[in-house]
């Protein structure tokens, strides 16, 4: 699903974020990036949305390589995934029921069909009721689980999210971990980027640790997570991807 | 995504920028302001010539010849051309005053009336008063009538005094220039106003349109609801333009037509009528439309999610 090949990044101010980071993700995985903010996780799932462009090397999104998507199919692309972002960016001056079902109506989904997954999506991030609240009269953790309802409405294959616990005290941060890994428990790959060890010590799930804008430790593959047959025996963790040299001029 | 889905989505859109502009009622009412002062100036200009060109279509007896006849040409023959012109497709209308009717008139106005009477003989011609059809009343269609007349037998003169008409119809068509000018500066302005007012409309609103680029917004998507805006401006600046004009033309009636029956003229001030109306609504709403998506397009490429 995701495969990242000998991957640099460097920022137009000179800060090198990643330094030939490679490592893969299985369909149906739940994996987890940690280390230190300033490590390169918020850099990898910039790569993954197509925020940024990865300065050399090759990231390969369901078996899409990203290098050769236009700007004019990025819209396209990133109706693919489901992004969830610490300040959950959701829009103040329109209710939850709107927010959520923004990708419906950027994708054109009938109106009919709109209500009714909009509502099974908030019903899963248990805010069904909610529908008309604007995000501001709800408290951060249910503002969080609107950006959570956002993301899965449009059902996409892969999620990532950004801190999604950052600012949440730890038995909300637990709760939405939790739903985290039941959307993976129905086939969703859901990558979650967090600085919060402890929180994610309570999931048996693969956890990648970055240091310095590189892989430290890719952690084990899931036994769930084959099926997909992509990233086989490519430099899984040995946590700098040496064996292949695959990036473009 | 099915036609009537396209449509419906249209609508939405379409009614929901109808909100958020009538949101801000104040800064909407002063964006159409401007642009309905910018559409109303070259209006009315507009209006005020084709009101000059209607009253001096009713002076078309300023385009009348005056034909003086050779003295020996006879009553008989004067009529005779009388009625041969009379047959002509650019002639309207032809009066024949005779030499004795012209000098009678003559002793009456003229206050030489004893001097005259010292005349053994009538000095005046017989002559007839030519006024052309409407069609043949410009510069050049009397300019030829006025040759081919000339050329007839029995006719010593052809008098037609064109030169102030030539001259109003030079004034009026530097006029209609200056009206085109004006109007084409100030459609330009209606341009700028409009997509300034959506390049700032789109900066307050930069956070959502990241958010929507984020979830896979294209940028055709994120501009559709400011096109919407700016035709929502020209449409309101539009009618706002249609008002003031109405209003001046009001205004103005009244004083116009006391003036005109001091000259004894039918004319009276012509408003709108609804075929002009309709196309200053048209190009209102195309102006506005060029003006946002314009600034649209541009600034919201800029527009990069973080």
């Amino acid at each position: 699903m995701i495969r990242f090949d000998q991957v640099f990044k460097r920022y137009a101010n000179g800060r090198e974020a990643l330094s030939g980071v490679s490592f893969s993700i299985a369909a149906g995985e739940l994996a987890f990036l940690t280390g230190h903010s300033g490590a390169g996780k918020s850099s990898i799932l910039k790569l993954i949305a197509l925020i940024e462009r990865p300065s050399r090397g090759q990231v390969i999104i369901n078996n899409q390589n990203t290098s050769r998507i236009k700007p004019r199919g990025i819209p396209q692309f990133r109706r693919q995934l489901g992004v969830v972002f610490q300040d959950h960016k959701l829009l103040h001056d329109r209710p939850v029921a709107d927010n959520v079902a923004l990708p419906l109506i950027i994708a054109g989904v009938p109106r009919r069909e709109i209500d009714k997954r909009v509502r099974a999506a908030l019903d899963q991030v248990g805010l069904l009721g909610k529908e008309k609240s604007l995000p501001l009269e709800l408290s951060t953790g249910e503002q969080q689980r609107v950006g959570i309802a956002r993301s899965i409405v449009a059902k996409p294959a892969l999620l990532i999210a950004d801190e999604p616990t950052g600012n949440l005290d730890p038995e909300l941060a637990l709760e939405i971990m939790k739903l985290f890994k039941r959307f993976n428990e129905v086939g969703v790959t859901v990558v979650v980027a967090t600085h919060d060890v402890h929180l994610i010590e309570q999931f048996g799930a693969r956890r990648i640790v970055l240091g310095h804008g590189r892989v430290t430790d890719a952690g084990e593959r899931a036994a769930e997570g084959g099926g997909h047959g992509e990233g086989k025996g490519e430099g899984e963790g040995n946590g700098k991807g040496v064996t292949i040299e695959a990036h473009r001029p | 995504m099915n036609a009537q889905a396209y449509f419906a989505r249209h609508a939405q859109t379409l009614v929901g920028s109808l909100g958020r502009i009538v949101h801000h009622p104040f800064a909407t009412l002063m964006t159409m302001g401007v642009v309905a002062v910018a559409l109303a100036l070259p209006l009315f200009l507009n209006l005020l010539l084709s009101n000059v060109r209607n009253a001096t279509g009713n002076w078309n007896e300023a385009f009348d010849l005056s034909i003086y006849m050779d003295k020996k040409a006879g009553a008989e023959r004067t009529a005779a051309l009388a009625k041969l012109l009379r047959q002509r497709g650019d002639v309207a209308a032809v009066r024949i005053i005779t030499a004795d009717q012209a000098f009678k008139e003559f002793r009456d106005n003229s206050g030489f009336g004893d001097a005259l009477d010292a005349l053994t003989d009538n000095p005046l011609p017989d002559t007839l008063i030519v006024t052309p059809t409407l069609l043949a009343s410009t510069p050049q269609g009397t300019d030829l009538l006025k040759a081919a007349i000339a050329g007839m037998a029995d006719v010593q003169t052809v008098q037609l005094d064109t030169d102030w008409v030539k001259r109003l119809h030079g004034m009026l068509d530097i006029l209609r220039r200056v009206v085109l000018l004006t109007g084409a500066l100030l459609g330009a302005g209606v341009v700028l106003i409009v997509g300034n007012t959506i390049r700032l409309d789109i900066l307050n609103r930069r956070a959502e349109i990241e958010v929507m680029k984020l979830v896979g917004a294209s940028d055709g998507f994120a501009r559709r609801p400011f096109l919407y805006s700016g035709i929502w401006y020209g449409l309101g600046g539009g009618l706002m333009a249609l008002i003031l004009v109405a209003l001046a033309a009001v205004i103005l009636a009244k004083p116009v037509n006391e003036l005109a029956k001091l000259y004894g003229s039918p004319f009276h001030l012509e408003g709108l009528n609804f075929a002009t109306a309709a196309s200053v609504l048209g190009v209102a709403v195309g102006l506005a439309w060029l003006g946002s998506w314009l600034a649209a397009t541009r600034h919201i490429r800029g527009i990069d999610p973080i």
